[in-house]
């Protein structure tokens, strides 16, 4: 890709970007959010097509045009978006083939489609029933099988874009396996991702975007992760977890012997957990996929959709939780995961979002009072530092790290006693991860306890004060900020006590 | 920064959307007058315009409220009918007196609003499927009640609703209130610039931006007086649009329906009912079908069996065509409305120009969806 360059109405996406990828080559891109690099990805895969930028796109020696996604596939070029593009209730191998059933007269050959994505499986080692419904996956599967679809479309160039932002540890690793597997094959990856450890792992080359811009395409061997930090920010980054010493206070919130079952079975998802968390002090949940950690904290806010049993204790006085706003109301305020799911209504306003949940307290339970409201989200937007014109940017818009901020502002303005952060960096780039983390610093030394779930190590072990690792639903570990270490973690995630 | 500019586009691409259908209702009105060689433009015609747009529009404002919260109301059209079959009862046969007739039809409506609610959010069971059952059962109903014949209605003052107007210097004295109004809602707007130190308040400014309006209210009221003064239906459909404006902008109710219909988990982990908020505003819709029950009755002279068939349909096609999105989260009162009058327009201008009835319904089928179309091509564009 020769001097690519995008335009959207007013912005400049990309600017003179040069990128190339031998064959059997894993190059990293990387780049804060809104560096161009999805822009970028896009177009290469005929999202954009060709007439719509500038520059040229050669593939083997030959300049191509691409039309539409179509062309792009047909040239080798195959890209696995941050959203997974699979059909749920269509089954593993109707994905894989789909627009390209082996068929005659239009009558699809069933038996041979089977076979084929069987066979397609296979050679990927995945131990997956072409039959099953993608939607039966687990995400890190489904990751999987849209490889296997690539690889069935002979890819010779794969674009992955975030592929482990929902991966567990041990996902990541098969997914790595047959990417290695695949690079012996020829195959050139282009391999865009925040999480700069496996960058390294993994790359051959890494190119870092900026603004549009290139900064810089080096051997990864020759870079260190601070240099590629500091070429992604354009400053040097100090330290990701600023400390900050304080005193906590009495316990804010106590749990005693929660137990969640999934929706109609008997599955316990969370099995008789018991911890308290005090004023000032950030607790961290540690624990793979599947653990319980999300249950845990949706039982306790009384979203969580199956039955539940225990006891919760606010200040020490003990109460009873049956809904969202009966949380709100004892102060609880919960930032939920995948924000653009559980967090943000995304064609709305920045200011609809932020008072969403605190409406009743900022205006009246009945009538709205526009101007306290907008008074509210201003302050809340510059507080968080926002970067956004007005309270009236529409949410969608955003950047991550914005729209993680306005779900974050949301939930402040409920004015809570404990704050629970499920998730709360995921996807965004490093500047704004860390400006989150000054913020729960902050939020913490003003008193609040806030209970945090992540699945990145560093930072549960950076942020948090405490650390509680869950496995299958139980308590599997307990290290405080001195003890805690990444392998104690782990071990403690997967069970090996 | 790429979202401050498109941040720009997103306010200009809903502020055009109110100009354009403007636009296009000038282009539609323009057409019928000249096409009518000047019959359109004419202060009766115009005043029996308003009049046709009442019913719809009562409607319009109740049905916009459920889309904009996700769901839709099939079932309207057969409910006006039966709310307003159980008024002409209570008022020709079980003698109830007018009073209980009146309440009769809006209690009859927000009991039907308040099981298909019930039905929807709390047994799960899709909003279409409920009022698709209630179109169908409420027609029956309908024939059940009447016996399938036709109830007049004699009693003067029920006629009143749908067949009078307002004084012309009563409506003078409507108009000055409203005019008194606008300007006070604009200078408590500048002074509470001041009081929350948003800047100086900028009483000139608010008041520039309020003449619109004033001017708005003065011709419309010219134009009612100058045939025989605003229709009651009208100063009805007046009042409800306001209503609906106020729900919509200024209640918590209101920005939870926009909330539940724009993400529905991200409305229920904010701590929003939304069960019981859908419920509520089936029974508001149920509430403003009983209203509207009783304009159409009353301008009718009768309750008939097939009273109101296919008002769901107008009803629906003026939110759709007033830029509101059946995924929910989008639309607004003030656009239902309009679309609501264009909806009446070709209704009108097509029945001044004899369009056979056939016709009739092709082109207004036709427009909606290419009103639609055009909707969608400029999303894509912008």
């Amino acid at each position: 890709m020769k001097n690519i360059t995008k335009e959207f109405p007013g912005v400049k996406a990309l600017d003179g970007v040069t990128l190339d990828l031998f064959a059997g080559e894993f190059h990293a891109l990387v780049g804060e959010n809104g560096a161009g690099k999805s822009t970028l990805m896009k177009v290469l895969s005929g999202v954009y097509p060709a007439g719509t930028y500038g520059g040229e796109i050669v593939v083997e020696g030959t300049p191509r045009k691409f039309k539409n996604i179509r062309d792009a596939e047909d040239a080798g070029i195959a890209i696995i978006f941050q959203e997974l593009s699979l059909v749920k209730e269509l089954t593993v191998g109707e994905n894989i083939f789909l627009g390209r059933e082996p068929s005659r007269f239009g009558v699809i050959n069933w038996t041979e489609l089977y076979q084929r994505a069987g066979k397609l499986l296979q050679d990927l080692n995945l131990p997956i029933n072409p039959k099953t419904p993608v939607g039966n996956l687990g995400i890190g599967s489904q990751q999987l099988v849209e490889i296997a679809k690539a690889l069935s479309q002979n890819a010779k160039i794969l674009v992955l874009d975030e592929p482990t932002a929902a991966l567990t540890e041990s996902e990541v690793e098969t997914l790595f396996d047959i990417l290695r597997r695949l690079k012996s094959r020829g195959v050139g990856m282009i391999y865009i991702s925040h999480k700069l450890g496996e960058v390294f792992t993994m790359s051959d080359r890494i190119t870092v975007l900026r603004d549009g811009k290139t900064v810089g395409t080096n051997d990864a061997k020759n870079l260190t992760i601070g240099q590629v930090i500091a070429q992604m920010v354009g400053r040097e980054v100090g330290d990701i977890f600023p400390k900050s010493a304080h005193e906590f206070g009495e316990a804010a919130l106590e749990i005693k012997n929660l137990t969640a079952f999934e929706a109609e079975t008997d599955k316990k998802l969370v099995d008789n957990i018991s911890f308290a968390v005090r004023r000032g002090e950030v607790l961290g949940i540690a624990g793979l996929m599947g653990a319980g950690r999300s249950e845990l904290l949706m039982s306790i806010f009384g979203a969580h959709l199956g039955k539940s049993s225990g006891e919760i204790f606010v200040e020490g006085k003990r109460v009873s939780i049956n809904s969202p706003s009966e949380a709100i109301e004892n102060g609880i305020g919960f930032v939920t995961e995948d924000r653009k799911r559980f967090g943000l209504i995304l064609e709305q306003t920045i200011l609809d979002n932020m008072t969403l949940a605190g409406l009743k307290q900022i205006s009246g339970a009945f009538l709205i009072h526009r101007t306290r409201e907008s008074v509210a989200a201003k302050q809340s937007m510059a507080d968080l530092r926002v970067k956004a014109n007005s309270p009236l940017t529409v949410a969608g818009t955003l950047s991550g790290g914005n729209q993680q901020k306005v779900v974050l502002g949301k939930w402040l303005l409920t004015k809570p006693k404990v704050l629970f952060l499920d998730e709360p960096t995921r996807g965004i780039d490093v500047g704004a991860k860390q400006e989150i983390y000054a913020n729960i610093n902050a939020l913490a030394k003003q008193g609040l306890a806030i209970v945090m779930v992540s699945s990145e190590l560093p930072e549960i072990i950076g942020l948090s004060d405490r650390v509680l690792v869950l496995h299958e639903g139980k308590l599997t570990g307990e290290f405080s900020k001195q003890e805690v270490t990444p392998e104690k973690v782990m071990a403690a995630a997967t069970g090996n006590v | 920064m790429s979202e401050t500019k498109e941040n720009i586009f997103k306010i200009q691409a809903s502020a055009l959307r109110a100009y354009s259908m403007i636009a296009a209702l000038a282009v539609v009105w323009i057409y019928f007058h000249w096409a009518t060689s000047g019959i359109f433009f004419t202060p009766r015609n115009l005043s029996n315009l308003m009049l046709q747009t009442s019913v719809t529009g009562i409607l319009a404002v109740g049905m916009l409220m459920v889309i904009v919260a996700g769901q839709i109301d099939l079932s309207v059209g057969s409910v006006l009918g039966f709310a307003g079959a159980v008024a002409a009862l209570a008022l020709t046969e079980w003698n109830f007196g007018l009073p209980i007739a009146l309440l009769s039809a809006v209690v009859v409506g927000v009991l039907i609003g308040f099981v298909h609610g019930t039905l929807t959010a709390y047994f799960n069971i899709p909003a279409f499927i409920v009022t698709l059952g209630g179109l169908l059962a409420w027609r029956g109903a309908v024939k059940a009640i009447t016996q399938s014949e036709t109830i007049p209605v004699a009693d003067p003052i029920f006629k009143t609703i749908g067949q009078q107007y307002v004084d012309p210097d009563i409506g003078w004295i409507l108009a000055g209130a409203a005019i008194l109004f606008v300007l006070a809602v604009a200078l408590r707007r500048a002074q509470t610039q001041k009081t929350y130190g948003l800047g100086e308040a900028n009483y000139m400014g608010e008041i520039l931006k309020s003449i619109p309006s004033i001017v708005a209210i003065i011709v419309f009221i010219y134009l009612m007086n100058s045939y025989a003064g605003i229709p009651i239906p009208v100063l009805i459909l007046l009042a409800v649009a306001l209503l609906g404006v106020f729900i919509t902008n200024f209640t918590t109710f209101g920005r939870y329906l926009y909330a539940i219909g724009g993400n529905p988990d991200a409305a229920r982990l904010s701590g929003i009912n939304n069960k019981l908020n859908i419920l509520k505003v089936f029974a508001l819709l149920g509430a403003l079908t009983g209203i509207a029950s009783l304009i159409f009755t009353a301008r009718v002279g009768s309750a008939s069996p097939d009273a109101g068939t296919l008002k769901e349909l107008d009803a629906i096609a003026a939110c759709v065509i007033g830029g509101a999105s059946l995924m929910g989260g989008r639309g607004t009162i003030f656009g239902a409305c309009l679309g609501a009058l264009i909806m009446a327009s070709l209704d009108n201008g097509m029945s001044l120009l004899n369009v056979k009835d056939f016709m009739q319904d092709i082109i207004k089928g036709s427009i909606l969806v290419a009103a639609v179309g055009l909707d969608m091509l400029g999303k894509k564009q912008s």
